[in-house]
């Protein structure tokens, strides 16, 4: 690129182009030019990138409403909750008393039953329905389903064991099916999200 | 870039002298699959898999172009356009058969093709470019093959774009962000759908781009052949044009018996009837498997169930799933570094005991149980036999081949290609002239394993 410049200027005028210590007054050109298109270039990638994720449509936050005064112990539902799988399992006295009787800390995801209950109404256990490995949903929430080696919930797809908990005890999911936030909003109905 | 003694291209109309001299295209399709291209003569039928492979390409490129004008990319109606495609549109089931199928011969032949490349250690100098080029475009397939099963929406299409974009979910720290932003929401839906549609007609194109890349790699030093000893004279080599193209040709009969019998008589045999029921977010399969040109990639995924510990502390290192996500991606990479892990310079399976014994006792049957298992139920004894071929599979690459190829002592090589094919008798007469990289036979790989004269 010197070349071409020197060859392109009058001779006698390259002394005015270069300075000294070589700088000519044509880099300031290449510099400013080559910044400008690079971060120019640069920043068109963030639109290019933002534009996959979620839209705000689906950003919206939606809640889900479920009455859970129909469900006897030892029962569970299978409802939704922004567009994905929602267990509400209301647990029997023994499934509390093998959820309690784990020494919390060999577990995996460590967490005990009241952690993952609200104040009250232990035996009223809410979670997701998507196994934490990648994301199948898991059986036993109706009648007659597999419900793994520890009685709470088993994935299908590569083998994750849920405890009556919901806590991951065996296979290859890293953690336990997630408690949404919710809170009752009558005392029958609770409001999730 | 080619053999001394190749022939040249020469214009006889005015026409074509017209043509060569504004944009000499017939020139360089002469000169690529033409006669003007010498080729080792003694190619066996493991040769025919590149040809076929970009046979296959272009089926699933003018299928696939054809199915999208009657496709429509949304979650609601996708299911139902190809039943459409099915029912209503003229020839609509032959072209969508044509393209299913058209994926897993696809699939055969580069497994097929690669498989050739392990026994006759093609991906050995001077043609690790060519490999390493092949890898790309065979995980630019497997990403175009993914993409592509998901659009019908059906079961195995939700729960496969669900299960596969949860790997990068595995990932530390930006797993969980990245998933949300592969899909475009919480789970697979419009969003999802509607890019891998995108993606899936463009990855195509970037494939026959990758592999014009890799053909020009390969015309470089020319094909290797089975001997796995460089063409050093004329009388190794004949014109591509007849003799390939010939073959080439036979081998695409037979192909395509295959193929259309496949698309005529057993058009679902390879595919799941759950991808007949509509996407149900709410309800998984109960056997929830890739297509089967993935299953050994599963069946790695899957043998990862426990978490990598320091004995006795309980601190977890890496939990199971990213170790799953990591074995299965790794079994692929460590294709890349295959050039520099098998540093024997005998190139052919055929002059090597070790390696051959190896091969054949050891890696066919681990990926022969790796295909199997990846199509099983997620249980014992699967889950076990796994965790055992997939901890094979790895000591294969990285322990076994490097020793061997340092305590191999390989068989004697001919001293040509041609003396390899007539015997020796045959070579002393054989004309020497004009080789291109023969003369310094001390720098080639195999040279140093040539008999002395
Ligand atoms: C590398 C080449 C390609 C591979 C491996 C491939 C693979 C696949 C697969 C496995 C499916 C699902 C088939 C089914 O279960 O019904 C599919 C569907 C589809 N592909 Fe491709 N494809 C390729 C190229 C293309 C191209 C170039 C286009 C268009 C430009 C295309 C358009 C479509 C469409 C519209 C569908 C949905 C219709 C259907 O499901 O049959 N594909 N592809
Ligand atoms: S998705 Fe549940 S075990 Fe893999």
């Amino acid at each position: 690129m010197a070349d071409m410049s020197g060859a392109s200027t009058p001779a006698g005028a390259t002394d005015m182009l270069d300075g000294a210590d070589g700088v000519r007054r044509r880099d300031w050109i290449h510099i400013a030019a080559l910044s400008t298109a690079g971060v120019g270039g640069a920043s068109l990638l963030f639109p290019l990138v933002s534009q996959m994720a979620p839209s705000a449509d689906v950003l919206a936050q939606s809640t889900s409403e479920v009455d859970v005064s129909a469900i006897e112990p030892g029962q569970a539902i299978k409802t939704t909750f922004r567009k994905q799988p929602l267990f509400v399992r209301r647990l029997t006295p023994k499934e509390i008393e093998e959820a309690n009787a784990v020494d919390v800390g060999s577990l995996r995801d460590p967490q005990t039953l009241a952690e993952r209950t609200l104040v009250g109404s232990e035996n009223l256990l809410v979670t997701m329905g998507v196994c934490t490995h990648l994301g199948c949903v898991p059986l036993g929430a109706a009648a007659g389903e597999d419900r793994g080696d520890f009685g709470g919930y088993f994935c299908p797809c590569h083998g994750s064991h849920y405890d009556t908990a919901g806590r991951i005890r065996k296979g290859p999911a890293p953690k336990n099916l997630s408690v949404p936030e919710y809170a009752f909003k009558t005392d029958t109905v609770i409001r999730i999200g | 870039m080619s053999f001394a003694w190749a022939k040249q291209y020469e214009p006889k109309s005015a026409f074509t002298k017209w043509i060569d001299e504004k944009l000499p295209f017939p020139r360089l399709v002469y000169n690529a699959v033409g006669a003007g291209y010498p080729v080792p003569r003694n190619l066996n039928y493991m040769w025919n898999f590149g040809v076929l492979a970009g046979f296959c390409l272009m089926i699933q490129i003018i299928t696939g172009v054809v199915l999208a004008m009657h496709y429509a990319a949304n979650a609601t109606v996708a299911f139902g356009t190809v039943e459409h495609i099915m029912r209503n549109v003229n020839y609509g089931w032959m072209l969508r058969y044509a393209h299913a199928n058209g994926a897993s011969f696809f699939f055969i032949v580069i497994y097929l093709h690669i498989f050739r490349g392990f026994f006759y250690s093609s991906y050995k100098a001077p043609r690790e470019m060519i490999w390493l080029l092949g890898v790309v475009i065979f995980l630019l397939m497997m990403a175009t093959a993914f993409m592509g099963y998901v659009l019908p929406w059906g079961q195995m299409s939700f729960w496969g774009a669900q299960v596969i974009t949860g790997l990068f979910g595995a990932i530390p720290l930006v797993g969980e962000p990245l998933q949300i932003w592969l899909l475009g929401g919480f789970a697979p839906d419009n969003a999802a759908l509607n890019r891998f549609f995108s993606l899936h007609f463009l990855l195509p194109f970037v494939i026959a781009g990758v592999v014009i890349l890799h053909i020009w790699a390969l015309h470089i030093p020319g094909s290797s052949n089975p001997t796995g000893v460089e063409v050093k004279s004329e009388s190794d080599t004949v014109p591509f044009h007849p003799y390939y193209t010939s073959k080439d040709g036979f081998g695409l009969g037979v192909f395509l018996i295959l193929f259309t019998a496949m698309v005529f008589f057993l058009p679902n045999a390879l595919g799941h009837p759950d991808n007949y029921i509509e996407a149900n977010p709410l309800s998984t399969p109960a056997l929830i498997v890739p297509e089967w040109y993935f299953y050994p990639f599963y069946a790695i995924l899957r043998a990862f169930t426990g978490d990598l510990t320091i004995p006795f502390t309980g601190i977890v290192l890496i939990p199971a799933k990213l170790l799953g996500v990591i074995g299965m991606f790794g079994s692929i990479l460590v294709w890349f570094i295959l050039p520099w892990l098998d540093k024997s310079p005998v190139r052919s399976g055929h002059y090597r005991p070790l390696f051959r014994k190896f091969f054949w006792f050891g890696l066919v049957p681990t990926m022969a149980a790796l295909f199997y298992l990846g199509g099983t139920h997620a249980e014992e004894p699967y889950i076990m036999l796994s965790q055992f071929f997939t901890a094979y599979y790895f000591l294969h690459f990285l322990v076994i081949l490097p020793i061997i190829s340092q305590i191999e002592v390989p068989k004697p090589l001919p001293f040509s290609i041609t003396e390899g094919v007539l015997g020796k008798a045959a070579t002393t007469e054989a004309p020497r002239a004009g080789t291109v990289d023969g003369g310094d036979a001390g720098t080639l790989p195999d040279g140093s394993l040539q008999p002395a004269e």
